[in-house]
C-alpha cells in the first residue's frame, strides 16, 4: 500500500513516483533539461535508474527490458528523441511485452535548448499513443495510464511533457495501490521482434490495427474531459495550455484532451457542435488544429506569432481577442555566463586570441559564444563540433582550414563525439585537425550528472570508466595531449598553437573538474577508493 | 473565481531564489492551499537572472504569474529590481534587497531567507507553518542560522 497523503511534487518527480508505484524494473535516459530530474528522483526513491551514453542507447536498453517482460522507462529531452528516433520508429512495429513508456520533455520557448521542436509530431510519425499531462497530478496519473495502455495493446507509449509541467510543483495524491507487473520472463516471439521485411510488413499492419482500436477506446476514455461552461465559447486544449486557458477564460466550456494521439475525433466533433465559437489552444505547432481541420471540422486557431515561445494567460487572452499587435518586450535580464574560475575560460581565451574558427557543441561551454570570449562559430547538436569542424576543414582554403578547432565537453563526447573521431581517422582533412575535449568530469549544464567517462553510475557508485586517451589511441590518433589547465593560460595557448601548426590529427584533453562539483567528486572518489568495485 | 495570491521571487543564479521559493511553497502547502510553483532551470544556473513564480489559493490553474499581476515581488539582487518591476500589479508590494542588512546575518548565504522573513509579514501564514517549511528545506546544521535570518527579516516593518 502506498501512502495516499498529498505531496508537493514537480511533474518530473510525479512521473518518477508513478514509475515506482507501477513497479518499473528499469529506467534509462540521458540528462537533458527539463527531463533530468525524472531518473534522479526515481533513483532517490528506490527505483533502478541509469544514465546511458545517449538517448538512442537508453531507449534500446529500455526496449530490451520491455521485451523481457519488465515495465521500462526511457527519459529524454525533446532533441534527445531525435537521437532515439531510429529505435522509436521500429519498436512501434515490434511492440513490447512489458509496458514501455518513453518520456519526451519538450522545451517551448527554449529555456535551455537549441530548438523548440514539437515532439507531438513523433507520435504521429512513428504511430505511438501519446499522453499529455497538464500538472503533476496528471503526470502521476497519466504515467500509470500509459503503462496500462502499453500493456493492454503491447505498444510503446509516448508521454509528452513540457518545461512548465516538468518544473512546476503542484500537489499530488498518489494511489493506494497499483497492479504489479508480471515477473520478467523471456517469451520467444520471432515474428514480432525480428524486423526482417517479411515480418515487418505484418508488423506495420498490426500497428495500424492497434492504433485504430485505441482511437475507438479513446472516444470514451476518462483521459479526455469536458468542463461544462458557457455555450458561447468552447476551448479545445491539452497540456499546460489548458491551465492558461482555464484561468484566462473562466466562462468558457472546455474539451481537455489527455490522450492526444490517436485523437478522439467523434468527441471533438460533438464538442465543436455544442458551442457557438470553438478555439483550439495549443503551444508550439498547430498539431491539434491541423488534425481537427483535416476532418473538415471548423475551429479557430492561434495566429502564427503564437507558435513561437510558451503560451501564458496573457497570450491566451490575446489569441481570443485576435490581437496580433507586438507583445511587450520583457526587459533583458542578466545573461548566464561561464563561472568565475571555470576551467573552460582558459580555453576560450586562447581560441579567441588565436582567431580560431570554432565548431562548438552543447553544454555550459556554449557560453563561449558570448563576450568576453566570442569564441564559437557553430553549435548545432550533440557531437556536431567534431564532424562539422571536419567538414569545414575539408572545404576551406588552407589558411582558413588551419584555424578550425572542434570543442566538445566530456559528456557530449561520450554521447555523440566518438563516431566523430572515427570519421576524423577515416577521412582526415588535408590540413589535419584539432579536437579539444573540455573534460570537467561531469555533465555540468544539466546539473552535474555522471556519465560513462566519470567512472561512476547515476547514484555516484563506482563502475567501469571510458578513458578518452586510450580510446583515441586505439583509433590511431597519434597526437594526444592531456593538460590540467593550470592558472597559466599561456601554457594552454602554446599547446594549441603547436597543434594548429603541425598539420596532423590532434586531440587535446583539457581536464579540470567543474569548480561547482570538484568537492563532491573528491568525496565520491574517496568512496570509490574504499569500494574498488570495477566490473571486468 | 476565488482569489489567487501571486508571488514572484527574482535574483541571480546562486543567490537562493529557488530555495526561497521552495520554503514559501512548502509553507503554503502545509496550510492546505492549492499551490503551484514554477521556474525555469538550465542556463540560469550560470549566474544569470533567475525567477520563480509561486501561486496559491483555493484553486490555481496557470503555473505562471501573468505579467503585471504579481501581488508581491521579492528581489534578491539590486540590479534585478528594474528588470522585474513589470511583473508587479499596480499597488503590489515590492520587497527589495536593501530591506535587510547582510552584515547582521550570521551567514550571508541566508540572505534569501531573511528577505522571505520580510515577506512573511504580508502573508496570512502562521509562524508554525513557516518553521515547518524551514525544517523541511534545511539540514539540521543550517536550520538555526536560517531561523535567525528569517526572524531578522520579520523585524522589518511591513509598510
Amino acid at each position: 500500500m502506498n501512502s495516499t497523503e498529498r505531496q508537493l511534487l514537480s511533474g518530473d518527480e510525479a512521473i518518477a513516483l508513478a514509475c515506482l508505484h507501477a513497479g518499473v524494473g528499469l529506467g534509462a535516459g540521458y540528462p537533458g533539461t527539463p527531463s533530468t530530474e525524472i531518473l534522479e528522483y526515481f533513483s532517490t526513491i528506490g527505483g533502478k535508474a541509469q544514465w546511458s551514453p545517449n538517448e538512442k542507447v537508453a531507449l534500446e536498453v529500455a526496449i530490451g527490458a520491455a521485451f523481457g517482460g519488465a515495465r521500462a522507462l526511457a527519459t529524454m529531452k525533446h532533441v534527445g528523441l531525435n537521437v532515439a528516433a531510429d529505435p522509436l520508429f521500429t519498436v512501434a512495429y515490434t511492440g513490447v511485452s512489458g509496458g514501455l513508456v518513453i518520456v519526451s520533455a519538450d522545451d517551448p520557448g527554449m529555456a535551455s535548448s537549441q530548438n523548440e521542436q514539437d515532439n507531438r509530431r513523433y507520435a504521429v510519425a512513428a504511430g505511438l499513443p501519446m499522453l499529455e499531462p497538464s500538472d503533476s497530478q496528471e503526470a502521476y496519473d497519466f504515467t500509470l495510464a500509459a503503462y496500462e495502455i502499453s500493456e493492454r495493446w503491447q505498444i510503446p507509449v509516448l508521454l509528452r511533457v513540457t518545461t512548465r509541467v516538468c518544473h512546476t510543483q503542484t500537489p499530488v495524491r498518489p494511489r493506494a495501490s497499483v497492479p504489479a507487473p508480471k515477473p520478467a520472463q523471456f517469451l520467444r516471439d520471432v515474428k514480432s521482434r525480428v524486423m526482417i521485411p517479411a515480418y515487418a510488413r505484418i508488423a506495420h499492419k498490426r500497428l495500424r490495427e492497434k492504433l485504430s482500436e485505441i482511437a475507438v477506446w479513446n472516444q470514451s476514455s476518462a483521459l479526455n474531459t469536458v468542463v461544462e461552461g458557457g455555450k458561447k465559447l468552447g476551448i479545445i486544449a491539452s497540456g499546460v495550455a489548458y491551465m492558461h486557458a482555464r484561468e484566462a477564460l473562466p466562462d468558457a466550456s472546455f474539451l481537455k484532451l489527455g490522450l492526444t494521439h490517436p485523437l478522439p475525433m467523434d468527441q471533438i466533433e460533438k464538442f465543436i457542435h455544442s458551442v457557438e465559437r470553438c478555439v483550439v489552444l495549443e503551444e508550439g505547432d498547430p498539431y491539434l488544429v491541423d488534425s481537427i481541420r483535416a476532418q473538415s471540422l471548423d475551429v479557430e486557431s492561434k495566429p502564427e506569432m503564437f507558435r513561437f515561445g510558451e503560451l501564458n494567460v496573457d497570450r491566451v487572452r490575446r489569441i481570443l481577442a485576435g490581437d496580433i499587435s507586438p507583445e511587450p518586450v520583457k526587459p533583458p535580464g542578466k545573461p548566464p555566463q561561464l563561472c568565475e574560475g571555470c576551467s573552460h575560460r582558459v580555453v576560450f581565451e586562447a581560441l579567441r586570441d588565436m582567431d580560431c574558427i570554432v565548431a562548438g557543441d552543447i553544454g555550459c561551454y556554449t557560453l563561449g559564444v558570448l563576450p568576453p570570449f566570442s569564441a564559437m562559430d557553430t553549435c548545432v547538436c550533440m557531437g556536431a563540433s567534431i564532424t562539422a569542424g571536419l567538414g569545414l576543414r575539408h572545404v576551406l582554403p588552407p589558411e582558413q582550414a588551419k584555424r578550425v578547432v572542434s570543442v566538445i565537453g566530456d559528456s557530449t563526447f561520450v554521447h555523440s563525439g566518438i563516431t566523430g573521431l572515427v570519421e576524423m581517422i577515416y577521412n582526415p582533412p588535408p590540413t589535419g585537425h584539432v579536437v579539444i575535449i573540455l573534460d570537467n568530469g561531469t555533465t555540468a549544464m544539466t546539473g552535474h550528472q555522471e556519465h560513462a567517462g566519470t567512472g561512476r553510475k547515476l547514484e555516484h557508485s563506482a563502475t567501469g570508466k571510458v578513458i578518452y586517451e586510450d580510446l583515441a589511441r586505439s583509433m590511431g590518433i597519434q597526437n594526444i595531449h592531456t593538460t590540467g589547465l593550470g592558472k597559466d593560460s599561456a601554457e594552454f595557448a602554446e599547446l594549441l598553437k603547436q597543434c594548429l601548426g603541425n598539420g596532423k590529427l590532434n586531440l587535446i584533453i583539457a581536464r579540470r573538474p567543474c569548480i561547482l562539483v570538484a568537492k563532491y567528486i573528491r568525496e565520491y572518489e574517496k568512496c570509490t577508493a574504499l569500494q574498488e568495485v570495477r566490473p571486468t | 473565481m476565488k482569489k489567487v495570491t501571486n508571488v514572484v521571487i527574482a535574483g541571480l543564479g546562486g543567490q537562493g531564489v529557488i530555495k526561497a521559493s521552495d520554503i514559501l511553497c512548502e509553507a503554503v502547502f502545509h496550510c492546505g492551499f492549492e499551490v503551484k510553483k514554477s521556474e525555469v532551470h538550465g542556463m540560469s544556473q550560470r549566474g544569470g537572472s533567475v525567477c520563480s513564480d509561486i501561486r496559491f489559493g483555493e484553486q490555481v490553474f496557470s503555473p505562471m504569474v501573468p505579467p503585471g499581476e504579481a501581488d508581491f515581488l521579492l528581489v534578491l539582487a539590486p540590479d534585478q529590481v528594474e528588470v522585474n518591476r513589470h511583473q508587479l500589479r499596480p499597488g503590489g508590494v515590492l520587497l527589495t534587497p536593501d530591506l535587510v542588512d547582510p552584515a547582521k546575518l550570521a551567514n550571508r548565504k541566508s540572505f534569501n531567507v531573511a528577505l522571505l522573513g520580510t515577506l512573511s509579514n504580508h502573508l496570512d501564514i502562521p509562524a508554525q507553518a513557516w518553521d515547518k517549511a524551514l525544517q523541511a528545506c534545511f539540514p539540521e546544521k543550517l536550520l538555526e542560522v536560517n531561523r535567525q535570518a528569517f526572524e531578522l527579516g520579520k523585524q522589518v516593518p511591513a509598510k
